[in-house]
């Protein structure tokens, strides 16, 4: 087709100031996903809590705890099918910067209310079996070659000392978000360790996880236990998973809100970059458009010209910008495992970088096309002689 | 090509270009600069005239109007009988596209399309079939002798085979009237007479009406009739009526 020549001819009139756009536009497309991309891994422990649970913690903050005692008079709350429990270690293994996140939690009911993290019958009897086990994501054995048997000593930052554990398990997540990045160990190897080094802070609990029937009664049944502990020493805050997730998200919402700003503005700056390129084409092909339209060519076909070229421009560098943005992101997401559990472009991060390299054609076409229409074919034609 | 022994116009059919009292001015900021002034004046079909006269005398501005690229401030100018001076942009333009060939002085060639795309671009307008554009463009580069330059770009021609492409694109619709603003105006003198031949015998074997401007007394020579415009005002060769009747007039030197 003649038109279609015709405009992949003007795509290679100017090679270099064509290139350097379609590059400029690939890399915007590539930061504007990866941006995207760091903005859901902040949200991923959102996005993978369930509606069916529930997290109780002290109502003051995350840094109180609940006595152990609480845990009989939660399971008796009309609605609550199952409770567990578990502390915030924060154990470090050789140093601060090999940051994984680390429980200690009741393992059985654990295991029960978070049918995601999959461990086989036989590891998962060994992890039950075994009083100083742990289990691990299958990232976090990866990150540091571990294998099922292997001794893992943990410096604990919260409660002091080195806390030796035995690796039983290895888990993977049954979903996409899914933490595989994870050490859970037993709470009563915890526990029974305070009982004789500081036993003032034994059977105190982090937070009670709890099971609810189903997501319609989790309101209901939240409202119900923290009326329970109304005015008692320790009261208790409850609130759904996602809520209780969100609120670690919020801490670092201006962050988060920063960088979606910049991931719009990277778009907008290279509209600009790619409309000035279409704009520049353009004046110089003026003499061209007044002969066409001379021709009998109406302001239809020359817009054609000019949004068919500045939409190839996008489409090529949208196509580069995306294909970059998987291996981009794989790098990206395993140097900053230990901060992103879960570092995965969304389908909707990919639409969205093709919508917008869709509407930065359009805007960068859209003025010269415009002006094309009302060219005076008299004026122009005079103008270039 | 061969020089036209005769002119081609059939004198008894109804002028193909009638320009009736035409005025057409400028305005430079404040002021508004008169172009033409009430210039009348007929062409009949198949006449190859000559529009000639000093430089800003309104030469160009004429033949824009004639061919439907420029507006008339008062006046109206009748193309076999269609008065162009009422149709809407998009009526003009379709009308451009079937009936008038443009042959420019710098050629406006598109720099990217080989000759032979350049010379189809204008058949996109019509409901001709792919191929048979390409016939039609071959055929029309064949009849200027570029028969052996088909994929050439305008950069890889020679001004007079540019100048050839363009009267190629400008016949390839067959539109009965073909207007050129200084046509060898960039040309040298053996290129020039190639491509005055070329018009001369469009004329003269296809019936072709020309209106072309120029400086040069040696094109004028090959044109029926030369038109001479001063200031805006129709100056009458012959003496005669203003209006003249656009007949056969002998060619003659301004
Ligand atoms: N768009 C315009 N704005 C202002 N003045 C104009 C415009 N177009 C033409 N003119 C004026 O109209 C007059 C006639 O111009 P035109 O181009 O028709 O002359 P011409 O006879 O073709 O001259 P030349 O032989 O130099 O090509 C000139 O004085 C020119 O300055
Ligand atoms: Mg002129």
């Amino acid at each position: 087709m003649l038109t279609l020549r015709f405009i992949l001819k003007n795509l290679f009139r100017h090679k270099l100031r064509n290139s350097l756009t379609i590059v400029g536009i690939a890399v915007s497309v590539l930061s504007f996903g990866l941006l995207r991309t760091t903005v859901d891994a902040w949200y991923a422990g959102v996005e993978a809590s369930s509606a069916t649970r529930l997290v109780t913690r002290n109502s003051i903050s995350l840094m109180f705890t609940l006595p152990v005692s609480y845990e009989e008079r939660i399971r008796a709350v009309d609605g609550v099918t199952i409770v567990s429990r578990g502390n915030w270690f924060g154990g470090v293994y050789i140093d601060e910067k090999d940051f994984f996140p680390n429980f200690a939690v009741d393992a059985r009911t654990y295991l029960t209310l978070y049918p995601e993290i999959q461990l086989n019958e036989d590891q998962k009897t060994a992890f039950l079996r075994d009083r100083k086990g742990c289990i691990i994501g299958v990232k976090l054995a990866r990150r540091f070659g571990w294998k099922i048997g292997d001794p893992v000593t943990l410096k604990g930052t919260i409660y002091p000392g080195n806390w030796g554990m035995t690796v039983r398990g290895i888990y993977t997540g049954r979903d996409k978000g899914t933490d595989e990045t994870q050490l859970m160990f037993h709470w009563d190897y915890l526990n029974e360790t305070l009982k004789k080094s500081s036993p003032r802070r034994a059977d105190q609990v982090g937070f009670f996880m709890i099971g609810v029937a189903n997501a319609d009664v989790a309101a209901i049944t939240a409202l119900a236990i923290d009326a329970r502990f109304q005015n008692s020493l320790a009261e208790t805050l409850t609130e759904t998973e996602k809520a209780f997730q969100m609120g670690f998200v919020a801490m670092s919402g201006a962050i988060v809100a920063a960088i979606r700003i910049v991931s719009m503005l990277v778009i907008v700056i290279i509209m600009a970059v790619a409309a000035n390129t279409m704009a520049m084409s353009a004046r110089e092909r003026l003499g061209e458009f007044a002969a066409l339209k001379a021709l009998g060519f109406g302001g239809g076909y020359l817009a054609l010209l000019i949004l068919g070229e500045s939409m190839a421009l996008a489409s090529i560098g949208c196509a580069l910008g995306c294909a970059l943005t998987f291996p981009a992101a794989s790098a990206f997401g395993s140097a900053v495992s230990q901060f992103f559990p879960i570092f995965q472009v969304s389908t909707l991060t990919v639409t969205l970088q093709g919508a917008s390299a869709l509407v930065v054609g359009l805007v960068a076409g859209i003025v010269p096309a415009w002006r094309a229409q009302r060219i005076g074919i008299a004026e122009a034609l005079r103008r270039i002689a | 090509m061969s020089v036209p022994t005769a002119p081609a116009g059939d004198g008894s059919a109804s002028p193909a270009i009638d320009i009736r009292s035409v005025s057409k001015s400028y305005t430079r900021g404040q002021q508004i600069v008169p172009v033409l002034q009430d210039v009348s004046f007929h062409i009949a079909r198949g006449e190859f005239v000559a529009l000639m006269g000093p430089s800003g005398s309104g030469k160009s501005t004429l033949l824009n109007l004639i061919a439907g690229i420029d507006r008339v401030d008062s006046g109206s100018i009748l193309v076999g009988g269609v008065d162009i001076t009422t149709l809407s942009e998009s009526e003009l333009a379709r009308w451009r596209s079937r009936s008038i060939g443009f042959i420019f002085q710098f050629y406006n060639l598109i720099p990217v399309l080989s000759a032979l795309e350049n010379v189809e671009l204008p058949l996109l307008l019509t409901p001709l079939s792919a191929r048979e554009r390409r016939e039609h463009a071959k055929a029309a580069l064949a009849l200027v002798g570029l028969s052996d330059r088909l994929d050439h770009k305008p950069s890889e021609l020679s001004g007079g085979q540019q100048q050839r492409t363009a009267i190629a694109r400008a016949i390839v619709t067959d539109p009965d009237i073909l207007v050129a603003d200084e046509p060898t105006g960039d040309l040298d003198r053996v290129s020039a007479g190639e491509i005055l031949d070329l018009m001369a015998g469009l004329n003269a074997n296809l019936g072709k009406t020309i209106v072309m401007v120029t400086h040069d007394p040696r094109a004028a020579e090959r044109a029926h009739l030369v038109r001479s415009l001063e200031k805006g005002l129709l100056i009458d060769d012959n003496g005669g009526d203003g209006g003249g009747n656009g007949n056969a007039d002998p060619a003659l030197h301004p």
